[in-house]
């Protein structure tokens, strides 16, 4: 068997006329932590839903631990958790309750799911909030028994929908050291998100989506030298004679009006050259990011 | 995933236990009301017609009113019970509380989650009924053996009323909408389906109407059971419409219900 988890072949998503998924192919590696970005509608949340035969390929073919979705969907959800972007839990039942309800559609037996209720309680520091109801439970504690309700069934592949969305610093902080933990333990992680800093920190690789097709596949970093490089100079506002010196020396820029963005390659030197000659306090050096490589290459213009 | 034959396993228990487990945190509610129902309809109809209608002509048989209204309240909560759970309350778990969607994130097709969940408005019917059998037969209103033929009746009828109200949650598009199919469907049902007096007092061709209804043979078997005067004809003929209708209604809620969730 290949190391392969997920086998993303030409697959087609289409909804009527519309087309949400336009021929995608991509590979998620066992025990990888993998990144599926992209803007509001881009394809992501229906590239997910085939992924564990919530809905039905269009086209192409898809394989999940070595089984066609389509036909091997039950095989594949028994070994696989998912987190929704929308909650999903029972409103009126306790914390702990969810999770063993849940366990009795994996055919869990009752003393089974008692213990792996309490492991993960303890491991998402809900133990002490076991018997409240879920209407009780903050934003961030909802979303961290969502998770462990994903991972009652121990699956070697969980998939997050925008598991981060909405929530607090901290709680978001505190979920990354917990996917990095599952990760650890050898659980391969898909991961949509709309934080490219989470994305950079957390995924081993990525691809970014944009209607319905792959715009770039890599390793975060990797990506950044690539498409921005590792420094970025940026100034705000702009004056002209920076502007006529950009062009003159046909740097790669992006002029949004009020600010530039000049992507220097690794060549400080532009920095200094800027600096002494043309705004010295409106101009600042800075580390490419990823969200400067998802901005350049999906555009800045709004969606939806 | 989308095949037109349903995807059928004994997995669908699971959605039933589900749905249990969750009822059985509010089980005080859910016992009341069967429990207080029909001694309410007894004590307020029963007490209140006794003079205006002192006794009731049916099939041959002089009653009194309460003796030939009593079994109509079972009847009718049978019908009431199933599609309410399969109207209101799947719409609500299916919409609001997308549990339908993490459902399917398991082992779970989703003709096993809608069969589960008729399955249980037939249960809670089966439920609601034994308890108001139960009350009915305190005031002598339920003659042995036949009363206990009322358990199957009840959990047939709650399949077939729950399969209807899953058929409107199919197509809903608001919660609100029910009201529509309550209106001009269930509610008529509660009031000319032999429930409150004599199929016989209405023209003939509304006569026609009523027995095409599922109510009416719903009634009039629950009633023939109570009286203990029921025959094989009676069983044959409504209990063989119930049995073809649920057979026909239930695969065709599955089906439309597929098409609801599965895009």
């Amino acid at each position: 068997m290949s190391d392969n988890v997920i086998e993303v072949r030409e697959v087609q998503k289409r909804y009527g006329t519309f087309t949400a998924v336009d021929g995608i192919s991509f590979d998620v590696k066992r025990g990888e932590l993998f990144g599926l970005l992209g803007p509001n509608g881009a394809g992501k949340t229906s590239t997910i839903r085939m992924i564990y035969g919530f809905s039905p390929l269009s086209g192409g073919s898809l394989r999940v631990f070595g089984h066609d979705i389509t036909t091997g969907w039950r095989d594949v959800r028994a070994r696989l958790g998912v987190c929704h972007q929308e909650d999903s839990l029972d409103e009126e039942m306790s914390v702990r309750d969810n999770l063993e309800i849940f366990a009795g559609f994996f055919g869990i037996p009752r003393a089974v799911a008692r213990d792996r209720a309490n492991r993960l309680l303890e491991f998402f520091g809900l133990e002490n909030r076991e018997k409240a109801s879920v209407r009780e439970l903050s934003g961030g504690m909802m979303r961290r028994l969502a998770i462990a309700r994903a991972l009652i069934n121990e699956p070697d592949l969980l998939i997050l929908d925008e598991p981060t969305t909405g929530l607090d610093p901290q709680t978001r902080h505190q979920l990354w050291e917990k996917l990095a933990r599952l990760k650890n333990q050898g659980v391969t992680i898909i991961l949509t998100t709309h934080y490219m800093e989470e994305a950079a920190q957390l995924c081993d690789r990525l691809i970014i989506v944009d209607h319905g097709k792959i715009l770039v596949e890599g390793r975060p970093r990797d990506l950044v030298a690539q498409f921005v490089g590792k420094q970025i100079i940026e100034s705000s506002p702009v004056c002209e004679g920076l502007r006529r010196f950009v062009t003159e020396r046909g740097l790669e820029h992006e002029d949004l009006g009020h600010r530039m963005l000049i992507y220097c390659k690794d060549d400080e030197n532009i920095y200094h050259e800027i600096t002494k000659t043309y705004c010295q306090d409106n101009c600042i050096l800075r580390m490419g990011t990823l969200e400067d490589v998802f901005l350049k290459l999906t555009g800045r213009e709004l969606r939806e | 995933m989308s095949q037109s034959a349903p995807q059928l396993s004994w997995r669908l228990l699971r959605v039933w236990r589900r749905d249990w487990l969750v009822t059985r945190k509010s089980w005080l509610i859910g016992f009341m009301t069967p429990l207080l129902e029909p001694i309410l309809y007894i004590t307020s109809l029963g007490f209140g017609f006794r003079i205006l209608i002192p006794e009731i002509q049916y099939e041959g048989h002089t009653l009194t009113y309460v003796v030939f209204m009593a079994p109509a309240i079972i009847a009718t909560n049978i019908m009431y019970t199933a599609f309410m759970e399969n109207s209101f309350s799947s719409f609500v778990r299916m919409y609001y509380q997308k549990t339908y969607d993490a459902i399917r994130a398991t082992p779970l097709s989703v003709d096993e989650i809608i069969a589960g969940e008729i399955m249980w408005g037939a249960t809670k019917s089966l439920m609601a009924a034994t308890i108001m059998a139960t009350v009915l037969s305190l005031f002598g209103l339920v003659r042995y053996p036949t009363g206990l033929g009322l358990l199957p009746l009840a959990f047939l009828g709650g399949l077939l009323f729950g399969a209807i109200g899953m058929l409107f949650t199919a197509f809903v598009k608001s919660i609100d909408m029910f009201n529509l199919p309550i209106f001009l469907l269930i509610t008529p049902m509660y009031l000319f389906s032999g429930t409150f007096f004599p199929l016989e007092n209405l023209p003939n061709w509304a006569q026609s109407v009523a027995w095409a209804l599922p109510l009416t043979h719903l009634v009039s078997l629950a009633r023939n059971l109570c009286l203990g005067t029921v025959s094989w004809m009676n069983v044959l003929v409504s209990g063989g419409y119930l049995l073809a209708a649920t057979m026909l209604l239930v695969p065709l809620a599955l089906r439309l219900m597929r098409r609801r969730l599965i895009q």
